[in-house]
């Protein structure tokens, strides 16, 4: 084992920090696009439905099948991360459009009609008020999106793309354990790493939150 | 001065929740709203700073019409106080009261020190300025919300509900609080409650809605109490508005008799002590002064284990004594004074 790390630390590192690299994208991109939607799905009831049903429908496609699908619809090589890339980013966008809807949807509805009272516009009421109010649940939707992401990322290896994952077809094309296993904790110990920076990131922005009666 | 002019509010499904209303709220008084569930006090409270829309009709305050301003420009002009405060989670107290001050881009410092000053104002300790309102009782989170709502002294105030949520004695806290407060500010105040006490207690001035959002009648407590406009103001008033237009009659003019005339009171150095009953001493069941009114003197009186209300001056001390049929004699002949001197019309 020892030895398979040493002879192939530059492999090893490689694919840790394509995976990172391949998680994170992703995560933005859909951060960036599911804050504007989720805020339309709250404000239209019925755009809240149509997500809810596309996005279930998105997410219920095999990630292989996507993965071997995406190239041909997209125009590009089937080894380049754009594939992983888009195809994440679907799968991050369907579960966090619904975490921001929902997040926005828990914020109390007589604290909005307050704030409207008190002579906030709706943009600075959004950006004032309710989103810093729906953090917390939103960003629980975040850990969940992340962490799917990062085992996700794996099955790219399948069609050539995949960080970590590549350590997984190695061991099994060569019938040999160690880099599954150097494989397996290092995408644990990535999760754990991308859970508690969010959970931090939370703690920074809201104080609020943790104080009890 | 706020000004309803043949305002209604109607609903696309056809509802009509406010109904060609002419209302003046005067300037520098509390107009309590009052009636049933789904009667339009609310609509018509949130018409004003345009939470609503009016259908047909104007609004205006003080001779400018609600709707020739930004909906959010008006709504800083005017203090919104709701039932359960609906602060800001997210905001220290001292935060949620400089919102408004804030939104009309005064700086973080300055709006911070005109915060601070109205938690005294409002009965808050300074420790509190640092707390998020999750570690507030319901009782000091209204008083967050009062605060907020006077942060830009706006000269008009709306308040819905404000106290329901509270228990018992906390709102009899905040109630006297904010009567002392709007006798030092003067405010322009429509008042949203339910509670027909509570409007007696709060309003200078109740309008009584009825169901379909019009107003059965406007006036003053006592005139509402003594001559209800109908049956719908009279059964909403309440059975024992008899007992509470009492509230509205001094007890300085009650005919007592000399304290040392009751022999049972035990009197210590000047001051009432208690009742001697069969070689027992029992409490004394209250007192009254001169200030009090003679819903007071009679509670006091029924309330004594002899029925017999003692009496005091400022430092306590014992200076007469009426029994309860006494004052009903009193209350007797007043009300024929009155009925004397009344036009026949």
């Amino acid at each position: 084992m020892f030895t398979y790390i040493q002879n192939n630390y530059q492999t090893i590192l490689d694919a840790l920090i394509q995976h990172i690299w391949l998680a994170i994208v992703p995560i933005l991109i859909s951060i960036v696009i599911a804050l504007p939607l989720g805020y339309l799905a709250v404000r239209y009831s019925a755009l809240y439905q149509v997500f809810n049903a596309l996005f279930g429908i998105l997410y219920s496609i095999p990630s292989l099948a996507l993965f071997v699908l995406l190239p041909s619809l997209l125009g590009v090589q089937i080894l380049s991360p754009i594939n992983i890339i888009v195809a994440l980013t679907i799968y991050t966008l369907a579960l966090l459009v619904r975490s921001v809807a929902d997040a926005l949807r828990s914020v109390d509805e007589t604290v909005l009609q307050a704030a409207t009272a008190v002579g906030y516009t709706r943009g600075r009421r959004f950006l004032e008020v309710e989103l810093p109010i729906a953090v917390p649940v939103m960003l629980a939707g975040l850990r969940v999106a992340t962490v799917s992401n990062i085992s996700l990322v794996s099955v790219g290896a399948i069609i050539g793309t995949g960080g970590l994952g590549f350590l997984f077809t190695r061991g099994f094309q060569l019938f040999y354990a160690p880099p599954i296993i150097i494989g397996i904790i290092l995408s644990v110990l990535l999760a754990v790493i991308f859970d508690v920076i969010i959970v931090l990131i939370q703690r920074q922005l809201t104080p609020w939150a943790r104080v009890a009666r | 001065m706020i000004t309803f002019d043949s305002v209604t509010k109607k609903y696309p499904d056809g509802t009509v929740a406010v109904d060609n209303l002419n209302l003046e709220l005067p300037t520098g008084k509390i107009t309590a709203f009052v009636g049933p569930s789904g009667c339009g006090k609310t609509t018509t409270l949130r018409l004003i700073n345009r939470m609503i829309d009016i259908t047909t009709g104007t609004i205006s305050i003080d001779g400018v019409d609600i709707m020739q301003q930004d909906a959010s420009d008006l709504r800083r002009k005017i203090g919104y106080v709701i039932q359960h405060a609906g602060l800001f989670p997210h905001r220290t107290i001292i935060d949620n009261i400089a919102t408004v001050p804030r939104l009309d881009g005064a700086t973080k410092e300055a709006a911070r020190k005109i915060a601070a000053e109205l938690m005294e104002r409002v009965g808050l300790p300074a420790t509190f300025a640092k707390r998020y309102p999750m570690q507030l009782s319901g009782g000091q989170q209204q008083r967050v919300g009062v605060a907020r709502a006077l942060a830009a002294d706006p000269p008009v105030m709306l308040m819905d509900e404000p106290f329901s949520a509270l228990d018992p004695i906390v709102r009899e806290d905040l109630q006297q609080e904010f009567s002392r407060l709007q006798s030092e500010l003067g405010k322009t105040i429509a008042f949203v409650t339910h509670d027909i006490d509570e409007a007696i207690k709060m309003g200078d001035l109740v309008a009584i809605f009825r169901e379909g959002g019009n107003i059965a009648q406007l006036g003053t407590p006592q005139e509402l109490l003594e001559n209800p406009a109908d049956e719908f103001v009279a059964n909403f008033v309440g059975r024992d508005r008899g007992f509470r237009s009492l509230s509205f009659d001094s007890a300085r003019d009650l005919p007592v008799a000399h304290a040392a005339s009751a022999a049972d009171l035990v009197i210590e150095d000047g001051v009432a002590r208690g009742w001697s009953i069969n070689g027992r001493t029992h409490k004394l069941g209250g007192t009254f002064t001169d200030n009090d009114s003679l819903r007071q003197a009679t509670d006091v009186a029924i309330s004594s284990p002899v029925g017999i209300a003692v009496k005091v001056d400022q430092d306590g001390r014992a200076t007469g004594v009426i029994t309860l049929a006494q004052i009903a004699e009193h209350l007797e002949k007043q009300r024929q004074a009155e009925r004397n001197s009344a036009p026949t019309n």
